[in-house]
């Protein structure tokens, strides 16, 4: 598996409203912890560790 | 109440004249009576007319509002201007325009092009100053009447009260000669977001203020920017949070910057205040002149109902969204075209008046898909908490590197047509696909010959005949539905791509409106029968 650079998402401006919509209200520090464990989340779905390693960098 | 513009007008159009309505002895009743001479008001005005009706306008200025205010018109607008005569002097007027760039600072992090699909008629957006528009809609009533339309428009004639009736409205109306009262069978409130007709009736327009402040202005200047519309978030030159650059016809260029919520609102109206973020704009020595300016916040709301007896309210009186979507005035016009074409139904007697309840329940749908994207376009150029500027600095940051992130880059979600799926008067569906063109579904233009199909959908309903025959003409409940039948030498690739799909044959029942009612594979009366009386409201029969 190779990392996917290339648009993916089948709704983007719904899944940015729902992003949102999960911080609504949350302080910063629950915002921060939050988005932890949504990357922990995503990560167990892709798996693959070079895959990983990639997202990684591409993120810096 | 004494007489007094609210705004400036830019085209005295309609002088106040004195109407024999105010000498007459009793209220004169008049079958349709619209509020508002705005795009939305004109346009339901034409149709209206056109069918056959009887229409009066009352407007409390004497002609069109200074400003550009909308400036981009959709290819659906258009096609509906079209068949109300206005269209092909629209589209010379306007500047067409289709590639839009997306820029964070100094760098293009972001492009988008609405690429045209060949075989359409029009394109899929101009820009025009809602002054224009309005002259046209204007001229093209003025053609109209030529040819015997009955459409008056009082200009200086403000509705100061309205009181229902158990067939109608009693509207008081005050002129600069004074007030006068008169009665409408059917009262179309198109008066605007700030609808003097909607709080008459203490009727609510919930929804959201976004708290930001938006500086729009208008300039004339001679410069080489392309034909694009460029946007800018946290531009190199500061002028605003975000700022937009966007072209018009005669050397007009449309500016939007996005100034925060904390202003003082007539110390950033200055000229030389507005000049200077101009200046840091456009550079040094590039020479301009101030039109036109404003400031306005992002509000998305609407009524929770558009119909209130014999009172229907459209455009902004019924639904407002943040511009940068063009949803605003494109979304006026196609309230006008679906209620004019339901309301004739009512007027001639072939269908009943709960029919117009579809009216309501349609352009709700089209008005909350319009919410939706104008409520998300603003969420990311307004970021509302510190977590959504992070997530929305992300995206710029990413977008720059990745195309990933830029689907998610939202500087505005241009319009589209709404498509009316899941609501009643729409059915069956037995062809199944292409999905383009589903009951619902606003007809897609394409070639027929050497003219465009939607040329040849003339007003009323139509059965298209793709490979097979079909009756000229067939009666329905005294409702004519014109026949329309194509054979292979006039089907195109393009019109078989979008209608066919991988079928041979087809039949398609299109509505006045020219949205998709119902299709099959082959003619079937009893099928044609039934789907007329399901898309008048006439289903339960």
């Amino acid at each position: 598996m190779t990392l996917d650079l290339e648009p993916n998402l089948s709704d983007p401006d719904g899944f940015y409203e729902a992003l949102l919509k999960a911080h609504e209200g949350l302080s910063d520090k629950e915002s921060v912890e939050l988005n932890a464990r949504l990357v922990l989340v995503l990560a167990n779905q892709i798996g693959d560790p070079a895959t990983l390693a990639a997202a990684i960098e591409a993120a810096k | 109440m004494t007489f007094q513009d609210r705004y400036p007008v830019a085209l005295r159009l309609y002088p106040y004249r004195r109407s024999g309505d105010q000498d007459a002895a009793t209220p004169v009743r008049h079958p349709v009576v619209i509020a508002g001479g705005g795009p939305t008001g004109l346009a339901a005005a034409l149709d209206l007319g056109r069918k056959g009706h009887p229409v009066v306008v009352l407007d409390d200025h004497e002609g069109v509002g200074l400003g550009s205010r909308a400036i981009c018109f959709s290819k659906r607008t258009l096609e509906i201007a079209h068949r109300l005569g206005p269209g092909p002097g629209l589209l010379e007027e306007g500047v067409i325009w289709q590639k839009g760039r997306v820029f964070r600072d100094r760098d293009e992090i972001y492009s988008f092009d609405l690429l045209p699909e060949e075989g359409h008629r029009y394109p899929a957006f101009i820009n025009l100053s809602q002054v224009q528009f309005e002259k046209f809609l204007f001229e093209a009533i003025e053609h109209a009447r030529a040819e015997g339309v009955e459409i008056e428009i009082r200009g200086g004639n403000r509705v100061d009260a309205i009181e229902a009736t158990p067939d109608g409205t009693r509207i008081e109306v005050m002129t600069p000669e004074g007030a006068y009262n008169l009665e409408a069978d059917w009262l179309i409130a198109c008066d605007g977001a700030r609808s003097p007709l909607r709080n008459m009736l203490g009727l609510g327009f919930k929804g959201r203020v976004f708290e930001d402040n938006f500086l729009i202005a208008d300039v004339r200047m001679t410069a080489d920017f392309p034909t694009e519309r460029w946007f800018w978030f946290e531009p190199w030159f500061r002028s605003g949070d975000s700022a937009l650059l966007h072209k018009q016809p005669d050397d007009i260029w449309r500016i939007d910057f996005q100034i925060g919520w904390d202003i003082d609102r007539d110390k950033e109206l200055k000229e030389e205040n507005i000049l200077a973020r101009v200046d840091a704009m456009l550079g040094e020595g590039v020479k301009y002149e101030l039109v036109w300016s404003s400031i306005y916040t992002f509000q998305c709301r609407r009524m929770e109902k558009f119909r209130h007896g014999r009172v229907l309210f459209a455009g902004d009186s019924a639904h407002q969204v943040s511009p940068y979507g063009a949803r605003g005035a494109n979304s006026g016009v196609q309230d006008a075209e679906n209620l004019a074409w339901k309301l004739d139904f009512v007027l001639r007697g072939l269908a009943p008046e709960s029919f117009l309840d579809s009216y309501d329940a349609e352009r709700i749908q089209a008005a909350d898909e319009n919410i939706l994207n104008s409520t998300r376009s603003t969420d990311f150029l307004t970021p509302k908490s510190e977590i959504s500027r992070t997530f929305r600095d992300a995206v710029l940051t990413l977008a720059a590197r990745h195309s990933f992130a830029r689907p998610l880059v939202n500087s505005g979600r241009l319009s589209v047509p709404c498509t009316y799926d899941g609501l009643p008067g729409f059915g069956p569906d037995m062809l199944g696909q292409p999905a383009r063109s589903r009951p619902g579904a606003p007809a897609p233009d394409a070639p027929v010959d050497d003219r465009y199909l939607l040329d040849l959908l003339e007003g009323e309903f139509t059965l298209l005949g793709l490979g097979i025959e079909v009756p000229k003409e067939t009666q329905v409940d005294g409702i004519s539905v014109a026949g329309l039948a194509l054979n292979d030498v006039s089907i195109g690739d393009m019109l078989r791509e979008r209608y066919l799909g991988e079928a041979s044959s087809a039949a398609y029942l299109i509505r006045p409106d020219q949205h998709v009612a119902a299709r099959w594979r082959e003619f079937d009366l009893d099928g044609v029968q039934m789907s007329v009386r399901n898309a008048v409201g006439k289903g339960d029969e």
